[in-house]
């Protein structure tokens, strides 16, 4: 076993642990910060992958924006049920089994495929993973409508969330 | 060198795990948790197959990139909303916003 499997193994079994931990914890506080401590788990992941720039993007956008608003949702909102009572709903076990059911389904398909174990080419000598990501993030022959659209669908989803949450009084 | 299958695999426990939670979990920010965690789930797989298949095509890294804005959308509406129905209901719990139920 390589250093990389290793490290692979120990970071994948923090990831689902703390995400375990994130579905299970009375105290949302927790369970945001467990959610950060996941988050972490999968950008490393992306570095595994030799993803840099995802990776990066991980921890600035999930870690440093979406899991701050998080806690700041959890504080708004946490007067009532913060430790008292269920935190899970009447048919959690069926939840449970459709979770595990999706698990065994998707573990089924996949080890069925013929691509299942097949390992990845080595990276060639002096390729640019991150030029050529905004090559195709800006050449109108790559990606450049869907990225347009996509920060065209931030600025809706701001104003909309602006909307929703002022205070009209 | 790591085959494919573990981050498939880690990828479908992850995505489970999320499922787990949308399912069973009673405050509405609780459910957002475990959508986020799904989009996590959907971003390892992206990720992952762009770096097992051809490395120069960007499309997984691209997809994986437009899943982030979806997900910060996402979250800020959805977080918006639970706000402003805690204002109105005085609740966060999803069974009790039974409004359009019956």
């Amino acid at each position: 076993m390589t250093g990389e499997q290793l490290l692979f193994l120990i970071v994948g079994a923090v990831t689902l642990l703390s995400g375990l931990m994130v579905v299970t914890s009375r105290n949302l506080i927790h369970a945001a910060l467990w959610l950060v401590a996941t988050l972490f788990g999968v950008a490393i992941v992306y570095t595994l992958l030799n993803a840099g720039f995802i990776a990066v993007v991980q921890v600035v956008v999930y870690i440093g924006a979406i899991a701050i608003l998080f806690i700041f949702a959890v504080m708004l909102t946490r007067k009532e049920m913060r430790d008292q009572g269920a935190q899970a709903n009447s048919n959690w076990w069926a939840g449970a089994l459709v979770a595990a059911g999706t698990f065994a389904g998707l573990f089924f398909l996949l080890q069925g495929w013929s691509g299942f174990s097949k390992t990845a080419a080595a990276i060639p000598s002096g390729y640019d993973a991150i030029g050529q990501l905004g090559d195709a993030l800006t050449s109108p022959a790559g990606y450049v409508l869907p990225f347009e659209v996509a920060s065209v669908l931030l600025l809706a989803a701001l104003v909309g969330a602006v909307y929703l949450a002022f205070n009209k009084k | 060198m790591i085959p494919l299958s573990w981050y498939l695999i880690l990828a479908a426990a992850l995505f489970s795990i999320g499922l787990y939670g949308v399912l069973a979990r009673r405050n509405a920010v609780a459910i957002l948790l475990g959508v986020e965690l799904m989009l996590n789930a959907v971003n390892i797989n992206l990720v992952a197959f762009w770096r097992y298949g051809d490395i120069t095509q960007m499309a997984g890294q691209v997809f994986a990139i437009v899943v982030f804005a979806v997900a910060a959308a996402e979250v800020a509406v959805g977080l918006a909303l639970v706000i402003s129905v805690y204002r109105r209901r005085n609740t966060v719990v999803a069974e009790e916003l039974d409004l359009l139920k019956w």
